[in-house]
């Protein structure tokens, strides 16, 4: 999923002020059965499940709708129950039987049905908005999604793939968010010119879970309350309330101030700051983000094998960890982010100009070249491209960096006319193929070609590649699937035209009265309905 | 009288009514050029931007089919002409299109971001010229002196530092460290959702509803920001006040009211002011203007959700329905304060009546 970047021009100035003007200030205090979080969360454009696909509106989602099955967050590698109480999987691989749990009710108090169920697959198929393509890769279209998704029962519900895939693949994707569950009745009574509710949905509620959605105001706030309709142990907040605040400054003053419980957003200079208040704590965890640099293979120099892996050898890895991503990211050089099945911590690469300089004269280019680097305006992305430049310009690559909008880079990049482009990948559902199907497969590198994953955008033609991560998403040996998962990043570590940097540690700050706060992996495990105050 | 006569009084006449006309008709003619430039300027700079405006609403994960399907739904792959054709045919419908980023119609998200800004930049700019006007004589009578040093190096800080700092640092002093003032946003949590917003103007709409520490709350977390806009207006107000004040002091008929004896108060307030206030409310409406814009980083400070940051988030996104429709917004106040202080400066100079 896309990150939305803060911007913070004056958190340095700011910083410095904060020591001398923080002490000795009147508190403020939120409602003790409220719950304040402070966070940039204008990436949210819709309340629909079948659509929303960004960061903030996943966490939402998480929060509001419940659905099949969800992960266990101390553990994402265990399955938990959610809406099913059980599930099968028929001897085939191909047929898995979901059995709903009794007596759960929707927040409108609706009973939750096998109909709903199979509504809600079936809607997020039919709408088929952009993460529509989590359900879709089983084989499941438009046409024959009502044969293939179907209520055999009150509280039964069945769902066929079209290939007997892992079983743990198919699984994790059920508790993705387009997978959650919504209220049949409801949607379709709001359901407008034949649209199963999209036009309403986007900024109304329809779910059962912990939490219902209230009131959603982009770029400025939103509300949930506790949803006394819930099947399991009802949240101890009464109501939780995000405020849109941009400016990471200011979400700290609002945090110390105490009229904010939780603040997303601070810079690793705030949170270390922050680490003497002991009115303040902090939490974090690996985020199943990457960041990385890549190497457009059209670039006849970036597609030299020995530019690519000089490149690697560029970057210094220990100095960018000790600041620029010092409380938000760990060094970390494999495409699959650590806490997904088979992700490796191998890193062997470090600073090493020597080196590089030792490929570029094997490759031809003894004194090094000149190129350029699209780069988006928001730290700590800006900052660790500056210190590439640095280290590059060293073996005498020259690489000139083009700032722009988080946007207009990406739009660049997607046409792939750049030439060097450092970004990020999140995980879009908690299972590695997820990152192999983008940066291990590239099933036709032509200009037109129907799929774009991230090794397309870099023009990175893979044949042999892509067939291991097609045999890795069917492997139904889980061990055996882990090993395969291991061999391909070892290869991509060499080979690839991708110089992963770190993985995202997401941190929080919260008020010391604040407890059960947990980030979690992804965006829609981070669950407030379990946080209480004292 | 003649029929002649009559004739002549009854063509004399029409012949205003027709010169009025005219005149309301080119006044017309104007203000519909100036939208239709306008409307043409911000769509077609919005086409050429190197943004996708697709991104926006798919993402970057969506498959190659579903951003084409959207592309066309959206009307992307029609001529450009054809779909400024399009557009400006909704928007005479009434139809300003609906928000990418919000989901919401575009003219209902200008609705609540309008007043929040109008609030800000109304109260910013009663300080700023309030202040700065008599700052600005002072400054002017007492040219060279004390004084005149005094409000230039007032003005040029407010000219210098940029609002971003300033408005941190107020924070930090009127919220954080003595508690005076309410802090980011525009209401506490707490009153959140005791209040249902009827026009949207926080003040008055805790005003109606007899809520009078819901009252406080606002202004307290209006009054800051504010004041900062409320300075940085007074910065400009008051230079601009001074250099016509100098202006008119020098004139023969201010030698002409001193030689007939005139109190040196009454000659300043009474005479040269009233001459400076012709060009000056022209200055004021402008920074007025400028101001209800949107100030985008005060917003971003302040966590102000105004038209400044929902114009300038929409067009990171090339959100094009939300610009177009902020750019008319703005364009009419442009327009409409322009008109305005045509109407002021007929009133405040006896010379334009005449004519």
């Amino acid at each position: 999923m896309q990150n939305s970047g803060i911007r913070k021009p004056g958190c340095l100035l700011g910083a410095a002020a904060f020591a001398m003007l923080m002490a000795g200030s009147a508190l403020a205090a939120t409602p003790k059965d409220t719950l304040v979080v402070v966070w940039a969360f204008d990436d949210t454009i819709t309340m629909d499940p079948a659509e929303s696909f960004e960061i903030s509106a996943g966490e939402f989602m998480g929060n509001s709708y419940d659905r099949l099955l969800r992960y266990d967050v101390n553990d994402p590698s265990k399955l938990l129950p959610d809406l099913a109480k059980s599930w099968t999987v028929s001897p085939d691989g191909k047929t898995f039987t979901f059995e709903l749990r009794e007596g759960a009710k929707f927040a409108s108090g609706n009973p939750v049905t096998s109909e709903d169920v199979a509504f809600s697959l079936q809607r997020a198929v039919t709408l088929d908005k952009t993460p529509a393509f989590i359900l879709t890769q089983f084989g499941l279209t438009k046409d024959n999604v009502k044969d293939k998704v179907k209520a055999t029962g009150p509280l039964t519900v069945t769902l066929e793939t079209d290939k007997s895939y892992a079983p743990s693949f198919v699984l994790n994707c059920m508790t993705a968010n387009v997978a959650a569950i919504l209220d049949k009745k409801l949607v379709m009574s709001k359901e407008q010119n034949g649209d199963l509710g999209y036009a309403w949905l986007k900024t109304n509620y329809a779910g059962s879970g912990p939490l219902k959605i209230r009131e959603w105001r982009a770029n400025e706030i939103l509300a949930m309350e506790r949803n006394d309709n819930y099947y399991g142990e009802k949240s101890k907040l009464a109501r939780v309330i995000y405020r849109h605040v941009k400016e990471a400054a200011t979400q700290r003053l609002l945090l110390e101030k105490g009229d904010a419980d939780i603040a997303r957003n601070l810079t690793p200079q705030d949170l270390d700051a922050l680490k003497a208040n002991k009115d303040i704590k902090e939490t974090g965890t690996p985020k199943g983000t990457v960041y990385y640099i890549s190497l457009n293979q059209k670039n006849p120099n970036l597609a030299k094998p020995e530019v690519r892996e000089a490149m690697k050898w560029l970057v210094d890895y220990d100095a960018i960890g000790d600041t620029l991503i010092k409380n938000i990211g760990i060094v970390h050089q494999n495409f699959l982010p650590v806490g997904l099945l088979g992700a490796s911590t191998e890193k062997p690469f470090k600073l090493d100009v020597d080196k590089a300089k030792g490929l570029l004269a094997k490759a031809g280019l003894p004194n090094g070249f000149k190129v350029t680097m699209d780069v988006r305006t928001v730290q700590p992305v800006q900052g660790i491209a500056e210190a590439v430049q640095q280290t590059a310009k060293r073996a005498g690559i020259d690489i000139e960096i083009i700032p722009g909008d988080g946007k207009q880079t990406l739009t660049k990049y997607r046409a792939r006319t750049h030439d060097m482009y450092i970004g990020q990948w999140g995980a879009d559902y908690w299972d590695p193929h997820t990152n192999a199907d983008t940066f291990a497969r590239n099933p036709d590198n032509s200009d037109d070609a129907k799929s774009k994953p991230l090794a397309w955008r870099n023009a990175w033609a893979i044949p042999e590649l892509t067939k291991k991560a097609d045999a890795a998403a069917l492997e139904r040996d889980t061990e055996k699937r882990k090993g395969m998962y291991t061999e391909m990043q070892a290869e991509f570590r060499q080979t690839s035209p991708f110089v992963l940097i770190y993985q995202m540690n997401e941190v929080a700050a919260y008020r010391a009265n604040v407890e059960n706060l947990k980030i979690g992996p992804t965006s829609d495990a981070t669950y407030m309905f379990k946080v209480t105050k004292q | 009288m003649t029929i002649a006569e009559q004739t002549r009084g009854g063509g004399r006449r029409s012949a205003r009514l027709l010169r009025g006309a005219d005149t309301v008709g080119r006044f017309l003619l104007v203000i519909f050029l100036t939208y239709l430039g306008l409307l043409a300027v911000t769509f077609f700079i919005g086409r050429v931007i190197p943004i996708d405006p697709v991104l926006a609403v798919v993402g970057d994960r969506a498959p190659e089919h579903v951003i084409q399907r959207v592309r066309e739904e959206m009307g992307l792959n029609k001529p450009l002409w054809e779909q400024f054709f399009i557009y400006c045919r909704k928007v005479l419908q009434g139809d300003f299109g609906t928000s990418v980023l919000t989901s919401n119609p575009v003219m209902q998200d200008i609705r609540r971001a309008f007043p929040a800004t109008i609030e800000l930049a109304t109260l910013g700019t009663i300080m700023g010229a309030g202040l700065g006007v008599p700052l600005g004589v002072w400054a002017a009578v007492r040219r060279g002196g004390v004084a005149d040093q005094l409000v230039r190096v007032m003005g040029l800080i407010g000219y210098s530092v940029p609002i971003f700092w300033l408005g941190l640092m107020g924070l930090l002093v009127f919220y954080a460290r003595l508690g005076w003032v309410g802090g980011p946003g525009r209401i506490d949590v707490a009153y959140e959702y005791s209040l249902t917003p009827v026009t949207g103007f926080m003040l008055l709409d805790t005003a109606i509803a007899g809520e009078w520490e819901a009252f406080g709350n606002a202004f307290s977390h209006l009054i800051l920001p504010a004041s900062l806009l409320g300075y940085f207006s007074l910065a400009y107000i008051s230079r601009m006040t001074r250099s016509f004040m100098l202006n008119e002091l020098n004139q023969e008929y201010v030698i002409a009211a001193r030689a007939k004896g005139l109190t040196e108060t009454r000659i300043i307030w009474r005479h040269a002011l009233r001459n400076a206030m012709v060009p000056l409310v022209t200055v004021i409406a402008l920074s007025y203007a400028g101001l209800l814009e949107g100030s985008v980083l005060t917003e971003t400070v302040f966590a102000w959700p105004g038209l400044g940051l929902y114009i300038t988030n929409s067009l990171q996104n090339a959100d094009m329905n939300a610009v177009l429709g902020g750019t008319i917004v703005v364009g009419s106040i442009f327009i409409g304060l322009n008109l305005l202080s045509d109407i002021l400066y007929r009133l405040l100079d006896p010379r334009t009546k005449t004519r």
